[in-house]
């Protein structure tokens, strides 16, 4: 005898065939985009690489030269805002994680700083401008500086607060059974435990603060020659960037390109490392 | 021991001040913000939100053609961006392959981690010309005619303006959407699932009888966060939307939105007003991304209430 064929079967069945390929079809749309813009920044890029960079200043329009002061203003930088942001960001993390488990402030710290986290960049500019670059009349590396660790808090207490809550309350029970004042377990036992985690989030937060340009702009400005001076404008590649690629000279744009491969390869490969890094930890604990 | 009583609590201070510096910063930024506007908001009063024009010569500002221009081209992200996140969410929970699930997943990650102004620069010098050459004019020629949303596929078709900077923002937000539902989808409790499937539903049936019903809220709060973030992008934009201050519904015409203003014109203001002006769009756009992130936080808490496990 012959099954008489069952359609509302074959229609479920085709649905569901229907929304799983949509499903396959949106991944391959979304890492479509992602092949395309990495391979444009790494075909132009590479093509614009040369020794020069790393040597020679930023040019005038129709010049050669090289974006020497830019990778050292950013250096500079980010260095700074990571050396101002990591230890605020790690006290205010473990301030969270150890003291304010249950407290109703700090489940509104918590909120007020995940709402940082995503707040538009641009934003912070304008309020170091405000705070600062208004005050002592000039932009300054500083300012551009601050207005990065600024980014970079949010980040690092973000992740502090996290790895210090996977620390074992044992392994403080123990400490503190012992006779050990409390901050001596904080210091001496939990951040020794949780300190690849905590790692991690500096990473990230470097990783978020390399590419910011939008902050930059009203805070460090730019500066066409060589300067270490953190008072001063300074060069920086992110708004070299924006300069160049804006422009309409072919040797700009070449620079611009180069600019753009270089801290696209330095983001990546920070982000690469602090998930790598994210990883060890997870299988740690 | 007295002295480790001291040091405790010179400890718990320390760590007390600067997890107090948070609100600080939230409300330094609101106060800086609004004394930097204050010149522009006296003048102009409430008609600094409901008039387009913008002027530097006659020193006439208002704020509406940039705030349209945020809205708009966050919308067109949000329409491009929410149907691809859920699809690749879904195949990444549900779809895909075991070993294919963690390389693609990170393929995403790294999608958001790469800076804005690269997606600005790609958009400019690559992507613009193919949206000019190919995409625009099809679209002008096929929906162009239609009434109503015709209107919206008028302009020149030269790469530059709302749409493009709408497309380009919504590449950018697709990681951080689809992170989230990816996240939230895996928290649908696995027996559910495993009783569905036992029930004998197919696997879209589960996805969508059982994983979204259960993550719906969670779901919108992550778009919602991708809003957040579409609203204050600024470099991806800046590149693309073409800058200039007037409204039009007619999707290929350039425009503005409050981020790529401030971007541009900020350090060549001339004039307190015209700074002061500035300051204002920016106390606007911080106060709409505040309440619009609030909205996703809050939405995304009440998941973590009903699962019992944080994020």
């Amino acid at each position: 005898m012959k099954k008489p064929i069952d359609w509302r079967f074959l229609r479920r069945r085709s649905v569901n065939i229907f929304n799983l390929t949509g499903s396959v079809l949106a991944t391959v749309f979304g890492l479509f985009w992602l092949t395309w813009i990495l391979w444009t920044t790494l075909s132009y890029g590479i093509s614009a690489i040369d020794w020069k960079l790393f040597v020679q200043n930023t040019p005038a329009p129709g010049n050669v030269g090289g974006l020497a002061n830019a990778i050292v203003g950013s250096l500079i930088m980010v260095g700074l805002a990571t050396v101002i942001g990591t230890p605020v960001g790690i006290l205010a993390g473990t301030w969270l994680a150890e003291f304010g488990r249950k407290k109703a402030i700090a489940s509104i710290i918590r909120f007020i700083n995940d709402i940082l986290l995503s707040a538009p960049s641009i934003i912070m500019g304008l309020f170091v401008y405000e705070l600062v670059v208004v005050k002592t009349r000039h932009f300054s590396g500083l300012a551009g500086a601050l207005a990065l660790a600024i980014i970079l808090l949010p980040v690092v207490i973000r992740t502090t607060e996290q790895m210090l809550r996977l620390v074992p309350n044992t392994l403080r029970e123990a400490a503190l059974a012992l006779g050990a004042p409390r901050w001596k377990v904080i210091t001496l036992i939990a951040y020794r435990a949780a300190l690849s985690g905590i790692l991690t989030g500096v990473l990230l937060g470097v990783a978020r603060i390399a590419g910011e340009t939008a902050p930059l702009l009203f805070t460090a400005l730019n500066n066409q020659f060589w300067s270490t001076d953190i008072d001063k404008p300074m060069a920086n590649l992110p708004v070299v960037i924006f300069q160049f690629a804006m422009s309409p000279y072919e040797e700009w744009h070449a620079l611009a390109w180069a600019g753009a491969l270089l801290i696209t390869v330095s983001v990546l490969a920070l982000s690469i490392l602090a998930r790598t890094l994210l990883r060890n930890v997870r299988m740690e604990s | 021991m007295p002295r480790q009583q001291w040091a405790d609590k010179t400890f718990y201070l320390v760590t007390a001040t600067f997890a107090g510096l948070v609100l600080v910063l939230l409300v330094g930024i609101l106060i800086s913000l609004f004394i930097g506007g204050w010149q522009a908001l006296q003048t102009f009063g409430f008609g600094f939100l409901t008039t387009d024009v913008w002027n530097p010569v006659t020193e006439q500002f208002g704020a509406l053609a940039p705030i349209y221009g945020t809205l708009v081209s966050s919308i067109i992200a949000l329409i491009m961006a929410i149907p691809i996140s859920l699809g690749i969410a879904i195949f990444l929970t549900e779809v895909s392959p075991h070993w294919l699930r963690r390389p693609i997943g990170t393929a995403v990650e790294l999608l958001a981690a790469v800076p804005s102004i690269i997606y600005g620069m790609w958009g400019l010098f690559v992507f613009a010309p193919v949206l000019s050459e190919y995409v625009q004019p099809w679209l002008q020629d096929n929906l162009g005619g239609w009434p109503v949303v015709g209107a919206l596929f008028q302009g020149p078709p030269i790469g530059i303006g709302m749409l493009p900077a709408g497309i380009i923002l919504g590449i950018m937000i697709i990681p951080f959407i689809t992170a989230i539902m990816r996240d939230v989808f895996l928290t649908t409790p696995k027996f559910v699932k495993e009783s569905a499937y036992a029930m004998g539903a197919t696997t879209w049936e589960v996805v969508r009888h059982v994983v979204l019903p259960h993550t719906r809220v969670a779901v919108t709060g992550g778009i919602f966060l991708g809003l957040g973030r579409a609203l204050g992008e600024t470099m991806a934009i800046t590149f693309v939307i073409g800058n200039t201050h007037r409204l039009h519904v007619a999707l290929f015409e350039p425009g503005n939105s409050i981020a790529s203003t401030l971007a541009n014109e900020f350090t060549e203001a001339v004039g307190e007003l015209h700074t002061s002006s500035l300051v204002a769009l920016g106390l606007v756009l911080f106060m709409i991304t505040f309440v619009v992130l609030s909205l996703a936080k809050l939405l995304l808490m009440r998941l973590e209430f009903t699962s019992g496990s944080r994020h």
